[in-house]
């Protein structure tokens, strides 16, 4: 099978039911994108698919199959989306582990709803998990960016 | 331990490492080892060390010279060395900006280099204790001091003018009389030359001339890397030829695999190798606690793999582990006279005579880190000597056990220390890292990253402790508060270390108990037995939770009880400002968190002066609040640091309690980088409300009973403590600076469960919150 991942088109004849995570991880050592549950549940793992917002976690290699991945790496040629900008506006944040799926949950979702209410922004950054702590910088930085986007 | 003392040392270091410590050359050559340094500094007449730390009696010491850590390339670029780990405080940040500080360099020119396990060069490097500013922002201050006066010593000498006449001004060098300039690059080589100056010949820079210690304005150093996704954490190394590991670990701990089916494991595409590794019996420190490996080509074949294992276990000693028996045994026992831990005056007579007596319990649950980043670790062996990536709090501990494990001599042991994925105190544990090591060693020394599953991390940690909290107060007729008994009834730490002493040690009751600071003649803390039947370990401030939790509670029951308000009656039982000394009433020397009495007293003043200052910020008493909602107060010492906290609740006709604003007073001294210590603070804030909601990890059969996120909840976005108002009290750099990584979180439960009391009439004393609002 063949998936595009950041724009290049990769091969891929391996298991077909694999993560597409672990494929991202430990073969095309793109580890922006992390691990931290497994199973769906803290967004650690979030990624584009054709441009929505995935767990790469739980999205088998065969869901992908000529499908367009856009990992953190590939979110912006210059690392300056509007998202990661406020990001650092804000120094959002602490451990940092949580944050590449915090910014593309917030991409995707800014995405698709470019002026949310408060509300909107707590229940579509609700998937994901900053065990740090950092919601109030996220949720401001979340804000700022759908100002720009 | 009895009959030691303690004061100024790390028990933790001291007794799980003493071997390691035999035989360490305490100085030379350029490297100065400063276990007695402080002291020599003051002797000298220096004033680059101003007040002592307990820094000296940890491992490794302290060392500040900046041939150590700091250099100078020919472009200009200042590489400072960071030799603390960061997991999520600002280590990366805090510390490399004061060197940058004190010797002119220009932020924007500065590389931070993290430093691998090497406490020898380095100085002590264990990131936990809130320990890293405040034994170390002395040391690197006088570092880049010495890194300025070695640069404007060049200068002179390119120049040929005397000293006198240099000056450092922002990555250069000044001739006063000419306006001569000549920047660090053109001076690296030159410098690089010149000795250490003499601790007693330098000048730290006056406070009016810092450009970013205290200020703020430093955004952290890793900011942009996280942002883009190229920051590294031990889950995402990966050398050359990198195969992955999974274990099965025992779901009892001291259990071992009594069979299991490799040749099903290796069926499986990708799998290259199953093996056992043995259960270490207790006291194990952090050896890794045995089970099966299965390395693979990449991490799914290796879960696979172990899900094919079908592993038989026999469970061993701790099988009989039952949160539900346990917890009914640790109310027994605190109901019973415990062992004195501090005495003062006749609690048992006043209790007798007492007007009235309030007794009320409390009970805090096991918890974990719950690390956003589970534990990993790679290790490779080449020509007999070790290569670790881990993402350890502890690297210097790390190298000795990785070590001893293999069998190889320390330094022959790299250990590189990647960013922290969160911390927390679980990653001050390299059980992970030693696994890694036996499986590069079965693998022939090939590079193998171990990998713990979010299961493998919640169900094999090292537990916050399980705590059963009993205070008995008695009132005169006058509902002063004439007795004070606390009974506290834990298992201790201690026992990963030595033989389980099945009661708090002098460390434990360090951590906000015997320290009570309250204006009672007759007081008595005692402990009760509890056995460890899981590994305890420290989490985020530690034994404070479930002493500020039952301490500050019954503040506010007392306060209930007799009409008062909570924030007057705290302030009440205080008493005035001055220094509480238990240390001649306590059974064992006071531990104060390693540190010098006389450089962090027990300061009922500054206690005082942080819950003032956050009722007047928060309004107490006089914010106007919707239907449903109150405030609660708590304040609490911890990692000699003071911390008052507001919490507004919200409670809705079906219970649901949302936490709409916290207001937090901290006093940790004169405050390096107040941006962090807000961060910390807001970071505090939220987790201390998902261990008031939701932390329990409780046992059946020995067995941790929670998997994932799904049954060990987290707080999640919009669910309280969205805005979190830190408020720093203004200090001095001659204000020794304390901790701030965990001081934040003690308060915090007591203070919304206070709230909750005010917005309900419900009192809850068993942590967590759950559903008790609706039962
Ligand atoms: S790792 Fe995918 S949602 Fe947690
Ligand atoms: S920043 Fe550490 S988990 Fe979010």
């Amino acid at each position: 099978m063949r998936v595009t991942v950041n724009n290049q088109v990769q091969s891929y004849d391996g298991d077909p039911q694999m993560p597409l995570m672990w494929y991202l991880r430990d073969e095309l050592g793109l580890t922006g994108t992390k691990f931290g549950c497994g199973i769906g549940l803290c967004g650690a793992c979030s990624v584009h698919v054709d441009g929505k917002v995935v767990r790469s976690c739980v999205t088998a290699m065969s869901d992908v199959s000529d499908h367009k991945v856009t990992t953190i790496e590939g979110l912006s040629p210059d690392g300056n989306h509007p998202v990661q900008k406020a990001w650092r506006q804000y120094s959002v944040p602490q451990c940092g582990y949580c944050q590449a799926g915090q910014i593309m949950q917030a991409a995707g979702f800014l995405n698709q709803n470019p002026k949310p209410s408060d509300e909107d922004i707590h229940s579509a950054m609700a998937g994901n998990i900053c065990r740090c702590g950092c919601y109030e910088r996220i949720f401001t930085a979340v804000k700022t960016a759908s100002q720009e986007v | 331990m009895k009959g030691e003392n303690f004061e100024n040392q790390a028990i933790i270091e001291n007794v799980s490492r003493r071997n390691m410590l035999k035989g360490v050359a305490t100085a030379g050559g350029l490297v100065v080892a400063a276990q007695f340094l402080p002291g020599v500094a003051m002797a000298d007449g220096s004033q680059a060390f101003q007040y002592k730390t307990g820094a000296g009696g940890m491992p490794g010491g302290v060392v500040w010279d900046p041939h150590v850590f700091v250099s100078v390339a020919t472009d200009g670029t200042v590489s400072i060395v960071t030799h603390r780990s960061e997991m999520g405080t600002g280590s990366h940040t805090s510390l490399p900006m004061a060197v940058a500080d004190e010797m002119e360099a220009d932020w924007s020119r500065v590389k931070v280099v993290q430093a691998p396990g090497d406490e020898q060069k380095y100085g002590n490097q264990d990131t936990d204790g809130s320990r890293s500013i405040r034994h170390f922002i002395q040391p690197m201050r006088a570092c880049g001091a010495a890194a300025r006066q070695m640069l404007e010593m060049a200068a002179a000498l390119q120049w040929s003018v005397p000293n006198t006449e240099v000056r450092a001004e922002n990555h250069q060098v000044v001739h006063v009389p000419s306006g001569r300039k000549i920047g660090y690059g053109e001076l690296a080589k030159t410098a690089a030359g010149l000795p250490t100056p003499r601790l007693n010949t330098i000048t730290l820079k006056d406070p009016s001339e810092f450009r970013y210690i205290g200020k703020g304005e430093v955004k952290i150093y890793d900011l942009h890397d996280i942002t883009v996704g190229k920051a590294m954490y031990a889950q995402d190394i990966r050398p050359e030829g990198t195969s992955y590991a999974v274990i099965a670990r025992p779901p009892v701990v001291l259990g071992r695999a009594k069979s299991w089916d490799a040749a099903a494991a290796m069926k499986v595409p990708g799998v290259l190798k199953v093996f056992e590794i043995p259960p270490t019996p207790m006291p194990a420190k952090f050896a890794p606690l045995g089970g099966v490996a299965v390395i693979a080509k990449n991490t799914y074949a290796a879960i696979k793999g172990r899900e094919a294992l079908n592993v038989k276990w026999d469970d061993g000693p701790n099988a009989d582990y039952d949160s539900d028996t346990f917890k009914q045994q640790m109310a027994e026992t605190s109901r019973k006279p415990g062992k004195m831990e501090r005495n003062e005056g006749d609690v048992d007579k006043a209790l007798a005579g007492a007007a009235k007596v309030i007794d009320r319990e409390y009970y805090i649950p096991h918890g974990h880190h719950a690390t956003m980043e589970p534990p990993a670790a790679t290790c490779r062996i080449v020509d007999g000597k070790p290569e670790v990536w881990a993402c350890v709090q502890s690297p210097g501990g790390t190298r000795g056990d990785v070590a001893k494990l293999l069998g190889v001599p320390e330094d022959h042991v790299t250990v590189h220390v990647t960013l922290l994925g969160g911390g927390f105190g679980r990653k001050s544990k390299c059980d992970f890292a030693q696994e890694a090591a036996l499986c590069s060693k079965e693998m022939g020394g090939q590079p193998v990253k171990v990998i713990w599953t979010r299961e493998d991390d919640i169900q094999h940690g090292f537990y916050h402790s399980v705590s059963y909290q009993h205070v008995t107060a008695g009132l005169d007729e006058n509902n002063n508060v004439v007795a004070w008994r606390h009974r506290s009834v834990s298992p201790s730490l201690m026992s990963n270390f030595m033989p389980d002493p099945k009661r708090e040690s002098a460390l434990e009751l360090g951590l906000g108990l015997i320290d009570t600071p309250f204006d009672v003649p007759n007081l008595r803390l005692e402990t009760g037995t509890a056995p460890a039947k899981t590994r305890i370990g420290w989490f985020r401030s530690v034994n404070n939770i479930p002493h500020a939790f039952a301490m500050q509670s019954m503040v506010a029951e007392i306060a209930a009880e007799t009409g008062r308000d909570q924030k007057d009656f705290l302030l009440e039982l205080i008493g005035p400002a001055r220094i509480v000394d238990p240390r001649k009433d306590t059974s064992q020397p006071l531990w104060n968190y390693g540190d010098p009495f006389s450089t962090y007293p027990i300061d009922t003043g500054r206690l005082r002066a942080v819950i003032e200052r956050v009722a007047q910020e928060a309004q107490w008493g006089k914010r106007s609040l919707p239907k449903g909602h109150a405030l609660g107060i708590a304040a609490h010492r911890s990692f000699l640091t003071y911390v008052a906290t507001v919490v507004e609740v919200g409670v809705d006709e079906n219970g649901n309690v949302t936490v709409p604003r916290v207001d937090t007073a901290i006093d940790c001294g004169f405050c390096v980088n107040p941006e962090r210590v807000r961060s910390q603070i807001e970071g505090a804030a939220v987790m201390a409300l998902t261990i008031s909601k939701y932390t329990n990890i409780t046992f059946k059969n020995g067995r941790v009973q929670q998997h994932n996120f799904n049954d060990y909840r987290v707080l999640r976005i919009g669910e309280g403590a969205m805005d979190v108002r830190t408020h720093i009290m203004p200090h001095g750099i001659e204000t020794p600076s304390s901790g701030v990584g965990e001081p934040g979180v003690p308060p915090f439960s007591p203070a919304f469960f206070n709230a909750l009391y005010n917005a309900t009439g419900k009192r809850i004393r068993e942590l967590p919150l759950g559903d008790q609002l609706q039962a």
